[in-house]
């Protein structure tokens, strides 16, 4: 369902061709990171702590060397020893130690599956089995699994350096950072409230649950030269990482991105691209490593499970008036949790006069966490949403009204940064409730009906794209943008947009890190909004040169020339026959040689993203499980440029979004240990959990960006964990406060309410 | 993975005379969706897999109501559910089947080898035990029959001796106004393994709806599949009711010994214990009802 309010009359813009990789992708012919074979290459393995916390007293690894067959074992000493604070790495500013000692462990093992040692043999099996003959002696230490018993004081010290601005540098601590945001006066605003509703919250840690695991190749060269062939979200982020932990230069690293099978934020970092290299520089081969499904969970991804207490006042008709938050989340072994990003979302949906957020950065014995769609964004909604349902709920005000009455419009403050812009978040609540759903009765017993809405920033940044016009008038388009959600056919399309070409006559390449400027990663929803500005700008630029030639065989001035619906004309009609892109073509080699477009961007004035998910369940009274009966997500999507491929991304981000509601969590036994390796007990939803899932798409675009473009990907991930509690609490009359809100939970939550129902009957009785 | 010798012997007696000559170190294979798994993670280290799935008697299914039911330990699931009668006199057994995995590991896994693998949650292991199912065992010393609820003696654990081979599962025939349930409680709706499974079979005497005969079984509840015994017997004699139900619900509750772990805790398995078996005696009654067979 599209109505699109841009008014603009495209051709190719809002239609759904066919994408351009489709075909090799369900051919099975498309080269996955894994598919990349070399001769003579060699295959990787990496050896993996079993223990959460311990000092590493001595790796011995002579037994593994000497199997036939292995060609180089290394471990962190095999790596340079770099400097304990943040430094810039390519347009990341990053503590590059942590980063080196979470791809091999320095001193300590911190986490279940941390990395302590890597082999490469002439065979997968021989690489396993050298594994086996690693004796690496540990000295445990007691693992420190949540945020409460990492922040206690004496609790044991992950990071003996770690230190935090409060506590000064004398003080051991698990905290890495502690952030406040503030504006107004919280108490004055609570004085005003007629209600208050205060809770805690508590989510679990979760993991991206790309069905592709980690991959890499790395080929170094005799000259010093390293390429390296993986599956990864950013290239060039790849190429700057591993330049800082190799110590080999930028300039001597060329990243080849494989399509790739899924990231969400999880394929932003490294994890086996500096091994590749560094393998391959030891034996001269190449070196292939992947990871299992089992190492993806224990050391990759995941995203921070979270402890935030919310409390918010309203008046009794309806306006908030106060907002405090406390937000920690679990950073894994090194700091850099998204708490930050948690706490300038919590409230940011609403017009707020007084809000007081404290958020805390806490290192724990668990993976470092990764990017993950909207990162920190999901665990504050949860909090936030539910919080604003009760109230809701206690002004007797229907919930969607409640957001109305406090919607954030244009003008409206962020918690941080400049007042909003022009944004949708109104209209998408409009959406649902003049949604077919909204309007729907749900009826039968132990069903409910839930509401929330979640916003996320969305990132501009870099990007850079070519765009070069053939002899026989096809086009290609070249940016640096991997392609997760479908962006290479957005990219065509605004191309063809401009140069009024056939979508199949426009080729969409993303090219490795030296035959294109420099492009930050795919992530942040950044990739249609500004890698499609620069596609943009460059098809301009190319749009720009074709006007020259078509005005130099006309002996005219460019600006004479005129260009509508793929018809090169003259402005003022003297004769001279239209002429299209396919008949210029083939005459540029005469008018002064190949035409290519360029165009670069730093993309700024990026426009956040709202949405507002419906959903219906039906709990089993008996067993807690919850059934989602009916889902149906609104979401602000700017100007959607290849609709099919936007709707994608709204019922990926709500199926992840309902699989973290629900199932999916990092079980860890008291030693520390990840218990859930696999997809069996990793419980993301199939498709059998998720009904259809419908969508609605507002169109509010984007001031200042050419085609009105908003990031789409990471919003709808925001919203379903609040909706689904909202639902399950009209559905059973209980406040689920713990993601996931797994049958377990529920229906302890649900026996203790019938409990305290039966003894208040007994009461009055 | 190691490296491992592969043997696909034709007949039980040449593959009873592998598994005896290499003992410890063998490990028959059938569908290989838990014994493959097992290599590859190194949580079984083997150095010969003897895969049985040529030897012909491992693959017959021979059902008739004078001989009940010979059902070879490496027919898939798959071929099991798609058996008429399979499905017509054994549907719990059949439900079982039809829940391990996904349809992709149903063509391959076998209800023989879902009992050797030795978990206690295989989901047909509580079905087989509630028919009474007895399984052969062919081994250097001959044959041995096992009832299947003494089979599985530990997480990863059976009865089988070194070079002892799971042949087939003899089961009655069903009584009239007999028949059987399975049902498991999963927290997705496929593609799962059983937070609790239970099987439940009943014969009942129509004139006045009392039960004749039944069996309950649980599974993931305890370091084996458990036959609960006490509830199963509470039944018999009774009039099949609501209050026997129930009652029958609390006796298989109370020999759950389940733990906390991912899939659930100790507290929330032993509810569901009696949530399913309340569910699978009701379901295996109206089954048992329309069961005019004899």
């Amino acid at each position: 369902m599209a109505a699109s309010t841009n008014g603009h009359d495209y051709k190719v813009i809002g239609t759904r061709p066919i994408r351009h990789d489709g075909v090799d992708k369900v051919t099975g012919r498309a080269k996955y990171g894994a598919d990349y074979s070399f001769p003579g290459m060699l295959f990787g393995k990496v050896l993996r702590s079993p223990h959460a916390h311990a000092l590493i007293k001595s790796i011995k690894v002579d037994k593994a060397r000497a199997l036939p067959g292995v060609k180089a074992v290394v471990t962190s000493a095999d790596l340079p020893e770099l400097a304990d604070k943040m430094e810039a790495a390519g347009e990341q500013a990053i503590n590059l130690a942590h980063l080196s000692a979470n791809i091999l462990a320095r001193g300590k093992a911190l986490y279940d599956g941390h990395a302590i040692a890597a082999v490469a043999a002439t065979s997968s099996h021989i690489a396993e089995e050298a594994l086996r003959l690693i004796e690496v002696e540990y000295e445990l230490l007691p693992p420190v699994m949540s945020v409460e018993d990492a922040m206690k004081p004496g609790a044991p010290v992950l990071l003996p350096t770690l230190r935090n601005k409060e506590d000064g540098p004398d003080k051991e601590t698990n905290v890495a950072a502690h952030m406040q945001f503030k504006r107004g006066d919280v108490a004055e605003g609570f004085k005003a409230a007629d209600f208050v509703v205060e809770r805690e919250f508590k989510t679990a840690m979760v993991h991206q649950g790309y069905i592709e695991p980690h991959n890499a190749v790395g080929i170094y060269s005799a000259d010093g030269h390293a390429t390296i062939y993986c599956s990864t979200q950013g290239t060039f982020v790849v190429r700057s990482l591993c330049s800082a932990v190799l110590g080999i230069a930028e300039g001597k690293i060329k990243v080849v991105p494989a399509e790739i099978g899924g990231g969400f934020g999880g394929k932003t970092t490294v994890y086996l691209e500096p091994l590749s290299v560094l393998l391959s520089k030891i034996t001269g081969h190449p070196v292939k490593l992947v990871m299992t499904r089992g190492e993806v969970l224990r050391a990759t991804g995941p995203t921070s499970g979270s402890t935030i207490r919310c409390k918010m006042g309203a008046t009794k008709d309806g306006k908030l008036v106060a907002a405090q938050c406390w937000l920690a989340y679990e950073a894994g072994a090194y700091p850099g949790s998204p708490v930050g990003a948690g706490a300038m979302t919590i409230v940011t949906p609403y017009n707020i006069p007084n809000i007081l957020i404290d958020a805390y950065d806490v290192v724990v014995n668990r993976p470092k966490t990764a990017a993950y769609r909207a990162p920190g964004a999901t665990n504050a909604a949860m909090a936030s949403e539910t919080v604003v349902d009760e109230l809701a709920e206690k002004c007797g005000i229907d919930p969607l009204e409640f957001r109305l009455k406090n919607a954030s419009a244009e003008g409206t403050p962020q918690t941080v940064g400049p007042p909003f812009k022009r944004i949708g978040f109104v209209e998408t609540v409009e959406a649902i409730k003049n949604s077919p759903h909204y309007k729907s009765k749900l009826t039968g017993p132990n069903r409910g009906r839930g509401v929330a809405s979640g916003f996320w920033f969305n990132v501009g940044l870099q990007s850079s794209a070519t765009v070069n016009i053939h002899t026989d008038g096809t086009v290609s388009v070249v940016t640096g943008s991997v392609d997760i959600g479908g962006t290479r056919a957005a990219q065509a399309m605004i191309a063809a947009e401009v140069l009024g070409a056939d979508i199949n006559d426009v080729r969409p390449i993303v090219a490795d890190t030296d035959s294109i400027g420099h492009t930050d990663v795919t992530g942040g929803s950044r990739t249609a909004f500004a890698t499609g500005w620069a596609v943009y700008d460059a098809a301009q630029d190319a749009l720009r040169q074709l006007k020259e030639r078509v005005a130099k065989t006309w002996e005219k001035k460019p600006e004479e020339v005129a260009f509508a619906n793929g018809l090169f004309s003259p402005v003022s009609g003297n004769g001279v026959k239209p002429m299209t892109l396919k008949q210029l073509a083939p005459r540029l080699a005469r008018t002064g040689g190949p035409i290519v477009g360029r165009a670069t961007v730093n993309a700024r004035g990026v426009g956040p993203a709202f949405a507002t998910t419906l959903v219906d369940v039906e709990v089993d009274p008996d067993t807690g499980k919850v059934k989602i009966l009916r889902v149906t997500v609104a979401q602000d999507v700017g100007k959607a440029i290849h609709p099919a491929y936007v709707e994608g991304q709204m019922q990926g981000g709500t199926a992840q979004g309902i699989g973290w509601a629900l199932n999916e969590e990092y079980f860890y036994d008291e030693k520390g240990v990840l218990r859930n390796t696999g997809l069996l007990d990793y419980r993301m939803p199939t498709c059998l959990d998720l009904p259809e899932m419908e969508t609605i798409m507002v169109e509010v675009p984007t001031p200042g960006h050419p085609l009105g473009i908003r990031g789409v990907g990471e919003v709808p991930i925001v919203p379903p964990p609040a909706a689904v509690a909202n639902a399950i609490y009209r559905a059973t009359g209980v406040r689920m406060l713990e993601l996931p809100m797994s049958p377990p939970r529920l229906m302890k939550a649900m026996l203790k309410k019938r409990a305290a129902g039966d003894s208040q009957a007994a009461a009055a009785d | 993975m190691h490296a491992i010798n592969y043997e696909s012997p034709k007949t039980i007696a040449e593959a009873v005379k592998l598994l005896a000559a290499h003992g410890e170190k063998a490990r028959p294979l059938s569908g290989g969706t838990d014994l493959i798994i097992q290599l590859r993670a190194g949580t079984r280290r083997p150095e010969f897999v003897v895969d049985v799935k040529q030897i012909p008697e491992l693959h017959r299914i021979s059902f008739s109501l004078q001989h009940g039911l010979h059902l070879g330990a490496a027919v898939s699931c798959i071929e099991l559910h798609e058996n008429a009668d399979m499905r017509r006199y054994y549907p719990g057994l059949t439900e079982a089947a039809h829940l391990i995995g996904s349809l992709q590991i149903q063509s391959r896994a076998s209800v023989g080898g879902n009992l050797c693998n030795g978990s206690p949650a295989g989901d047909a292991t509580p079905a087989l035990i509630a028919l009474g199912a007895k399984a052969r065992v062919v081994g250097p010393n001959g044959e041995r029959i096992v009832p299947v609820e003494t089979f599985i003696t530990g997480p990863g654990r059976t009865v089988l001796q070194p070079g002892e081979l799971l042949v087939e599962f003899l089961i009655d025939a069903p009584a009239k106004h007999s028949s059987d349930a399975y049902l498991r409680f999963i927290p997705r709706n496929e593609m799962d393994i059983a937070v609790v499974g239970v099987g439940g079979a009943l014969t009942l005497d129509l004139d006045d709806d009392r039960v004749v005969d039944a069996r309950i079984a649980l599974g993931a509840v305890g370091p084996t599949p458990i036959f609960a015994a006490e509830a199963s017997k509470s039944l018999i004699g009774k009039k099949f009711d609501a209050a026997a139900i129930e009652n029958a619900a609390r006796l298989a509750t109370s020999v759950a010994t389940p733990i906390d772990d991912m899939r659930g805790t100790a507290e929330y398995r032993r509810h569901i214990v009696g949530v399913l078996t309340s569910r699978v005696l009701t379901i295996a009654a109206e089954r048992a009802r329309h069961n005019e067979q004899r």
